[in-house]
């Protein structure tokens, strides 16, 4: 051992400690803790789960998707996977600026052979959101920024400086009419997939749309991609649907968001929000 | 309720910030060894009490991140034979490499996703150790830099490996098992089960994953290193369940960097010190989560406008407040654990996030990194007060000579370069650009949170940059190392040169380093320094994005 360059003692003096601290905190600590929260905190230290009629259906913590079950609360959307997979957790990252499409070429293909589907931007999903759940829910999807068939309502203005002599709106796909005729005494064209629109200025219109009755977290896909949540507002919106696909009261499905509705933790923090599964869960039980 | 989430906060660390900075200082300045470390010690084959010079303690700091190093890349690359793997293959030569020299240096960038590549034993035995040691080593750093202050015409700065140890085991350790516990009852999930199929309500298959989360979640927070169990970090249910699972994880984040200014000055033998250097933390904190929260609820931006809130990428249990005060005290510590996606924020609100980053993470900064961080910053303005009135600078009786603001000014320099030069790289060439998933300013932003995070050793990111490419991995963790150890290096041997020194005593010319007068010069001193450096950078990605919109 004394023999030994000083340097080659410093890194096994290094790697002794590595392994002694991983011992401690990489073993020991590790397995204590689970030893002691699967004796104090059983359900929670395995997934909160919950079950139904004897076999678990999911976890109190973990969104589930719903889609087409019209008997049923929707979920947010998802960016994890195709929606709602642990194996894929993700968000959507896109921009708050992120409004002009990649609108698709019909009958051109991508590089996996399928026919191009394009890129749908942010905005746009939202818009297509917004306007499908309005019809879902018989009211009016109708937001700000958004046309009444549902994509971002974006131009293209040109030259990118100075007075507009031309002007597209970049979402619509032709032959589509473009939610707005002129724009600054220039006529508006429908978008033509697989023209380069890069060069112009992006303008976005806000259009005058006042009341908005789809909720924000409806139109949104969450940071987890698991959010069990949806917002009071949501809840309350899909309330009719549900009742009457069930053939229940209305006052009753209302009772029951109420009774799966958590508050804000000590009346401070976070936002209300009502828990889905759980929510679908109690309807099953009526 | 934003406000009253944010005050709590405040109260809550005012409280604890004392009696947790005394017991910190009674660990690092005791003699006496416990049972279990001197048992520890002999494993280890040190001299407990062999006091070190600087070279020799930075030697000791290099030798064990290098094993780290090296230890961590290749569980990674093994973890198909070990135990625990869950099925998983071998973990990438490039992401083994990036994601080692990432736990390593404190940072937690993820270039993996955490649910489909690591086993239980490369998170349990690898990973979360790192968080610990990781930790430990930035907090002995700090401790190595006050002694320079505080000795008197001494050569040497303590013992690494005793400050290594008893970082991890008496400071650490016991925080991490109570706040484990806690997470758990607030429903994060400890257990080794693998992801399993079940039957949803709905008929379908949905996989339900395990792990042991609660014990790696709690040391990620409180070791200010961030890197999720999950792709989703704390974003993730079972990484961060309940609102209130979300007040305590950033109260954990908090919790030691806002002690160890009360360690300081207990250190140096005057508390006032510590609270000037408290001060100076706490004001450009809460002007950051301020700001952060002012420009996230605004939601200033088309996308959000047509929303009605910035609502994508975060999660309804939190909300956009507590969201973005989450996002402001993972940027301004090195911590990146993220609870919502910066890279869907308002422009404006994102650039906050990246400012925080770029202000050296000093307010209050990571474990440890932060303390000697805004202790080198005190020293820059100490100087440059100095130069104003035409008086040789000292802080706390040390005159900061030449080799002193040397080193200084060199520790500040290393960040700026890696990050400018870096986003400059990666602009330059095909392989960087490549990367983006957004276009223009908003695609140019994600590569400059990337190398700022990266080299602040922070680890968060604008997810939407693909970074798992060969060409990334290598970049950034050579950022993330040279961030990390050649400040390091510097605040080493700035110390070892403080401890040389025999305090001057105070006199009529002395500047006072503990009135408010002091610590709006240090704040000063920052904001103008960092604005100085990447005000350009800036102009061009979150600025631009948000003036054009």
């Amino acid at each position: 051992m004394e023999r030994m360059p000083s340097w080659i003692r410093l890194h096994l003096a290094a790697l002794r400690a590595l392994l002694v601290l991983t011992a401690v905190t990489g073993v020991i600590y590790p397995l204590a803790v689970t030893g002691v929260a699967q004796a104090l905190f059983t359900g929670q230290a395995n997934g909160s789960l919950v079950e139904k009629d004897g076999k678990v259906v999911g976890s109190a913590l973990i969104g589930q998707s719903f889609e087409g079950h019209r008997e049923y609360f929707q979920s947010r959307p998802s960016a994890a996977g195709d929606g709602y997979d642990m194996l894929s957790t993700a968000a959507s990252n896109l921009g708050p600026e992120d409004v002009v499409d990649v609108l698709p070429v019909p009958g051109a293909k991508d590089d996996e052979g399928d026919p191009d589907e394009g890129r749908q931007s942010l905005l746009t999903q939202v818009c297509a959101r917004s306007k499908a759940i309005g019809e879902l829910e018989g009211v009016s999807g109708a937001r700000p920024y958004c046309t009444s068939d549902g994509v971002g309502a974006v131009l293209k203005v040109f030259p990118a400086v100075g007075a507009p002599t031309r002007a597209v709106s970049v979402n619509q796909a032709c032959p589509s009419r473009p939610f707005v005729a002129e724009y600054q005494g220039v006529r508006v064209e429908c978008g033509r997939p697989g023209e380069d629109y890069a060069a112009g200025r992006t303008v976005p219109v806000r259009g005058n749309v006042s009341d908005v009755e789809v909720p924000a977290d409806a139109v949104t896909a969450s940071g987890s991609g698991l959010d069990p949540h949806i917002s009071l507002a949501y809840a309350e919106l899909q309330a009719r649907r549900v009742a009457e696909e069930r053939g229940v009261d209305v006052g009753r499905v209302r009772q029951l968001i109420g009774e799966h509705t958590t508050g804000r933790a000590l009346g401070f923090m976070g936002e209300p929000a009502v828990n889905v599964l759980e929510l679908n869960l109690a309807l099953d039980k009526e | 309720m934003g406000w009253i989430f944010v005050a709590s906060l405040v109260i809550a660390l005012a409280l604890v910030h004392k009696p947790l900075g005394d017991y910190i200082h009674r660990v690092y300045t005791t003699t006496k060894h416990n049972g279990v470390e001197r048992f520890l010690y002999r494993l280890v084959g040190v001299q407990p009490d062999a006091e070190q010079k600087w070279g020799v303690y930075a030697r000791g700091v290099l030798a064990f991140s290098v094993i780290s190093l090296l230890a961590l890349y290749g569980l990674q690359r093994l973890q198909d034979k070990l135990f625990l793997s869950l099925g998983f293959a071998p973990v990438p030569d490039h992401i083994a490499w990036n994601t080692a020299v990432s736990f390593v240096t404190n940072t937690n960038w993820q270039a993996y996703s955490g649910e489909s590549t690591m086993g239980h034993l490369v998170q349990m035995s690898g990973l979360a150790v790192q968080n610990f040691v990781s930790a430990a080593v930035g907090m002995a750093v700090a401790i190595a830099l006050v002694r320079g202050f505080a000795r008197r015409g001494s050569d040497t700065l303590g013992n690494f490996w005793v400050d290594l140890v008893r970082g991890t085991i008496r400071v650490l350790l016991p925080l991490a098992f109570v706040g484990a516990l806690v997470l758990v009852a607030g429903g994060l999930v400890q257990n080794f089960v693998g992801p399993h199929e079940i039957t949803a309500l709905t008929g379908g298959p949905q996989n339900l994953t395990g792990g042991p989360v609660a014990s790696q979640e709690v040391i990620k927070e409180l070791g200010t290193n961030g890197g999720g169990f999950y792709n989703t970090n704390s974003a993730h249910p079972f990484e961060n369940a309940t609102s209130w699972t979300n007040w305590f994880e950033i109260f954990l984040i908090l919790l030691i960097p806002f002690a160890l200014p009360r360690t300081f000055g207990k250190m140096v033998g005057q508390p006032r010190q510590g609270y000037a250097i408290l001060a100076v933390m706490g004001i450009i904190a809460l002007a950051g989560i301020t700001l952060t929260n002012v420009f996230e609820l605004g939601g200033d931006a088309t996308v959000p406008q047509a929303v009605g809130a910035a609502m994508e990428g975060k999660d309804v249990r939190f909300g956009v407040a507590n969201s973005a005060t989450f996002a402001a005290a993972t940027t301004l510590t090195s911590t990146g654990a993220v609870n919502s996606f910066h890279d869907s924020y308002t422009p404006i609100g994102g650039m906050m996030t990246l400012f925080n980053m770029m202000l050296g993470e000093v307010a209050p900064g990571g474990v440890g990194a932060g303390l000697y961080g805004m202790l080198v910053l005190a020293v820059i303005t100490v100087f440059v007060a100095g130069l104003m009135v035409g008086r040789t600078p000292e802080y706390l009786g040390k005159k900061i000579g030449s080799r002193e603001i040397k080193l200084a000014s060199m520790y500040f320099l290393v960040t700026p370069i890696l990050v400018l030069a870096g986003t400059a790289v990666a602009m330059g060439n095909e392989a960087g650009l490549a990367a983006m998933l957004n276009s223009g300013p908003h695609g140019f932003s994600e590569i400059l949170y990337a190398f700022t995070s990266a080299s602040n050793n922070n680890g968060s990111a604008f997810g939407g940059v693909t970074v798992n490419t060969p060409w990334y991995d290598v970049a950034l963790g050579l950022c993330m190392l040279l961030g990390r150890f050649l400040p390091i290096i510097f605040v080493l041997a700035l110390a070892g040169s403080l401890a040389r020194q025999k305090p001057a005593p105070e006199s009529a010319g002395t500047l006072p380093t503990h009135r408010p007068q002091f610590v709006g010069m240090v704040v000063g001193v920052t904001l103008i320094l960092v604005a100085l450096t990447f005000l350009p950078a800036l102009a061009l990605g979150p600025l631009a994005e948000g003036l054009l919109s």
